[in-house]
């Protein structure tokens, strides 16, 4: 196996790429009593049409996500509940872009990976278990539908975005769901859940070599082909509606602030692009910027503002939200200091603080296995590696984060989601 | 990993696990007031306020400057509910001195940066500044309303504020809406001096630094807090019994998923006990995994529920049952979940379900070792308890807890109130 090392922040990885075309990643961590495994494949919510041998496939939304909850099914029994009879946490989630399972565990790491990888990579439904599966699905999408955070997030996709499938709840609707058979499950793993198409990456005090012995053992030996996917026509820079509204039982009003980045495609532009957005966002808005306090002052903003850059196919946004009064003020107040940024620069003493700053957080970030094992799944399907970071971080100038604030941190591209206090449906 | 606890001032106990398998060092300092709901606002006001600006950084903004100075380090409020007492201040973590650039040490600025935020508060006439007493008062009465808004936690908080209503533990940690409008900041500064001088305090510290090292570093930071000969001390009330009958609340709002909460008393069963681990297991069991009872049955054999799952404080000896339901499945899901109760009273639970719930929950606490923040959160509540046990030990008794023994801590709960959030009419 390859060896990584990065000398910079104490981290090294092993890397083997299998004969079927998985990827393996190892990240050895001696001194921690449990073990944390992470097997992913490279699809998620988004991934709704796709061509495989030739045909064009379109499915209900929700797909993904309704699979992900279907695989844990055995001819056996319920994987779910071996791993946890061994003392395992495992779980799963579906994202827009990745569906990823895991477990963690501080004992029979060996056999609970056994059962990891064979319960994702050998699909058991029935026509049974699938129709159960609507009212367990159905409760999950209702409880998401009284869930302002997620309401107020969607609401930004839907003004961010006119033709990318982001928009499109991860879950589904429960209409969508209704759609969905045992074929369609069927069909949908046998195009996104190849060994070529997935990684499995895993942290822990663990023997790389025997976790590459036991994948070629469990996992199909060839490759299959993998489906091409469809995101619809590309998206022009300007965001798709610049307000959008809903009306919930909540006691102050969220929001979203979005502006609509650009496609960050694949290899280590994508990780810079992540990185220079990041300390875009802590040079426009981050806790140590004048503007953060003039709105913290003002009571525009509380504890619960945060903000993030996030990069899926095809396209990418700068997203900062929370609790406020007036969420149009926040709005106006970080498009201007935009474009005071645009005309003036970042102030070198803040660019200074704020690289040490996001560096800093990034490496405490590295005690969690989780973030270890699923940033890295990301980076990969993205075309890098995570532990890059250290170093790409160091090399990215003040002019590059000025450009992007430049670019992107402008009226057209900008969409506010907003769900006020009150009673009755969506508005 | 080795622990140590000792006494760094009166009523100043300091808690120091040393690790080198960590990036981060981590830092905590905590009051430990007695919860009571008329002090609770303020109580949990104050590390807030605090955190606005010290005489030497005035500001967030030049706290935030300092912060980033030392690679993005973090020192946040923090409020916690523990049985009884209300635990307010701050928590803070850095980059481990090994990963500075410069090869600079963090620990000790770091630190003073604690003691500042504490001691020297930046202040007006002689009290709290008002704007900043008057945002963060208004911040709190936000967070108050806003616990409506993850309505599945609201409703078990709801069950518990209902079920222990005549008690202190009844207290919200934040307090009311009422004492904390009525805040200023003469009263919030008075709070503050009493709980600078009475309260007694933990601090807490895990990394790659020795203890001395730390302890050195504490002292420095700690210098010219007050300490009264008399420090008042925390406890827990423990009503054994429930009412003959139930009792039974209902709410309805705009929601499209029931919430159906049920509390229990545990019979004076509590981390007091020498059965205390029995009631882990039998919690386990019954809804504290995705092999328990309620997710196997309530949710995954008749599907009443997207979730069903049961929790304890250890403290307090209550137990609560939290389900998300359709309206309509009310009597059924209430139903099922006593039913599942009596399963276990009768002994109804096989040796793959008692092994299976006994690896989760050891598991969890093995893997509390691999967390900083959990690893704290754990020592915090031992402190609260006044019980030293480690994890290790802890762990060594559950892997002794025998099905008797769970069976017994199962027929002890007694069903005290049930919480129903239902949708309006129409």
């Amino acid at each position: 196996m390859e060896l990584k090392t990065f000398p910079q922040i104490g981290e090294k990885m092993y890397c083997q790429v299998l004969e079927n075309g998985l990827h393996v990643f190892v990240v050895p961590k001696p001194e921690f009593q449990k073990s944390y495994a992470f097997f992913a494949t490279k699809y998620g919510g988004m991934d709704m049409r796709f061509c495989l041998d030739g045909t064009w496939h379109d499915t209900p939304a929700g797909v993904a996500h309704y699979l992900e909850h279907k695989m844990f099914d055995t001819q056996d029994g319920n994987a779910l509940q071996i791993l946890a009879e061994n003392g395992a946490s495992p779980n799963a989630f579906t994202s827009s872009a990745i569906t990823g399972y895991y477990f963690e565990s501080t004992e029979k790491f060996e056999e609970n990976l056994k059962i990891l990888l064979s319960f994702v990579s050998i699909p058991w439904f029935t026509k049974e278990s699938v129709d159960k599966e609507q009212g367990i699905i159905g409760q999950e999408i209702r409880m998401g539908e009284d869930d302002p955070d997620n309401q107020v997030l969607y609401g930004l996709m839907e003004g961010l975005y006119r033709y990318n499938p982001i928009q499109v709840p991860i879950a589904g609707t429960v209409e969508s769901i209704s759609h969905i058979t045992a074929e369609t499950l069927y069909a949908c793993h046998k195009a996104f859940y190849d060994p070529a198409n997935m990684v499995l990456c895993v942290a822990g005090n663990v023997d790389p070599q025997q976790i590459c012995d036991l994948a070629r053992e469990i996992l199909p030996k060839q490759a299959g082909p993998i489906a091409e996917k469809d995101y619809g026509p590309a998206e022009e820079p300007q965001a798709a509606k610049p307000l959008v509204e809903r009306h919930m039982s909540v006691s102050t009003p969220i929001f979203q602030l979005g502006f609509k980045g650009d496609d960050p495609g694949a290899g280590p532009g994508a990780l810079r692009q992540q990185l220079t957005a990041q300390l875009a966002l802590e040079a426009l808005l981050g806790n140590s910027t004048p503007l953060y306090a003039r709105l913290y002052r003002e009571g525009l903003i509380n504890q619960n503002f945060l903000y993030d850059y996030e990069g899926y196919p095809a396209c990418s946004f700068l997203a900062a939200g929370g609790e406020s009064r007036d969420p149009a003020a926040v709005r106006d107040a970080v498009l201007a200091e935009g474009a005071r940024i645009g005309a003036q620069g970042i102030d070198p003493q803040l660019w200074e603080r704020i690289k040490k700053g996001v560096y800093g957080g990034k490496v405490r970030g590295l005690n969690s296995f989780e973030n270890i094992c699923v940033s890295q799944a990301q980076a990969y399907f993205a075309g890098h590696d995570f532990f890059d970071f250290a170093q790409c971080c160091a090399s990215i100038e003040k002019s590059e984060a000025e450009a992007l604030i430049a670019a992107w941190v402008r009226e057209e591209r900008a969409a506010l989601s907003v769900i006020w206090p009150g009673e009755g449906a969506e508005g | 990993m080795q622990t140590t606890r000792k006494q760094l001032l009166p009523g100043v106990a300091f808690r120091a696990v040393h690790t080198e398998k960590f990036k981060s060092s981590y830092l905590s300092l905590t009051f430990m007031a007695p919860l009571d709901a008329g002090t609770a606002s303020e109580n949990a006001l104050v590390p807030y306020v605090l955190r606005r600006g010290t005489r030497e950084h005035p500001d967030m903004e030049s706290i935030s400057a300092a912060l980033d100075e030392l690679y993005g380090g973090a020192i946040e409020p923090i409020v916690r509910k523990k049985g009884e007492t209300q635990c307010v201040g701050f928590a803070a973590s850095f980059l481990d001195d090994a990963f500075a650039m410069e090869g600079e040490a963090i620990l000790e600025p770091a630190a003073a940066l604690l003691g500042e935020l504490l001691l020297r508060p930046c202040t007006q006439d002689g009290v709290f500044r008002a704007d900043y007493t008057a945002g963060e008062r208004d911040n709190l009465i936000d967070r108050i309303h806003s616990e409506i808004n993850d309505k599945r936690a609201y409703a078990t908080l709801r069950l518990k504020q209902l079920m222990c209503q005549y008690e202190a533990y009844g207290a919200d940690m934040w307090g009311d809406e009422t004492s904390a409008a009525a805040i200023t900041p003469q009263s919030l500064w008075a709070r503050y001096q009493r709980l600078l001088a009475d309260s007694e305090i933990e601090v807490y510290y895990c990394g790659s630094a020795a203890p001395e090292r730390v302890e050195a570093a504490l002292r420095a930071a700690l210098v010219g807090l007050p300490r009264s000969a008399e420090l008042t001390q925390a406890g827990c009330d423990i009503r054994l019994t429930a009412p003959p009958e139930p009792q039974v609340f209902e709410e309805a709002m705009d929601v499209t998923q029931g919430k159906l909460a049920m509390g229990f008393r545990t019979g004076g069963l509590t981390v007091w006990e020498e059965e205390y681990p029995a009631l882990v297991l039998m919690n386990a069991v019954f809804g504290g995994t995705s092999l328990s009872k309620l997710f196997m049955n309530v949710r995954e054999r008749l599907s009443l529920c997207y979730y069903a799952s049961s929790a304890v404080e250890k403290m307090k000896g209550i137990l609560w049952v939290s389900s998300g339901i359709e309206f309509e499945n009310y009597q059924r899901a209430r139903d099922e979940i006593m039913a599942q109760l009596e399963a276990i009273r009768r002994g109804e639970v096989d040796e793959g379900e008692l092994e299976g719930a006994r690896r989760t929950v050891i598991t969890a606490h093995l893997s509390t070792l691999d967390s900083q923040s959990r690893l704290e959160d754990f020592w915090l509540g031992q402190a609260a308890a006044g019980v030293d046990e480690d994890i290790e030990q802890l762990v060594s008794r559950l892997e002794r807890v025998t099905l008797e023994q769970v069976v017994a801590a199962a027929r002890q709960l007694q069903l005290d109130t049930i919480y129903f959030l239902k949708g309006k009419e129409g």
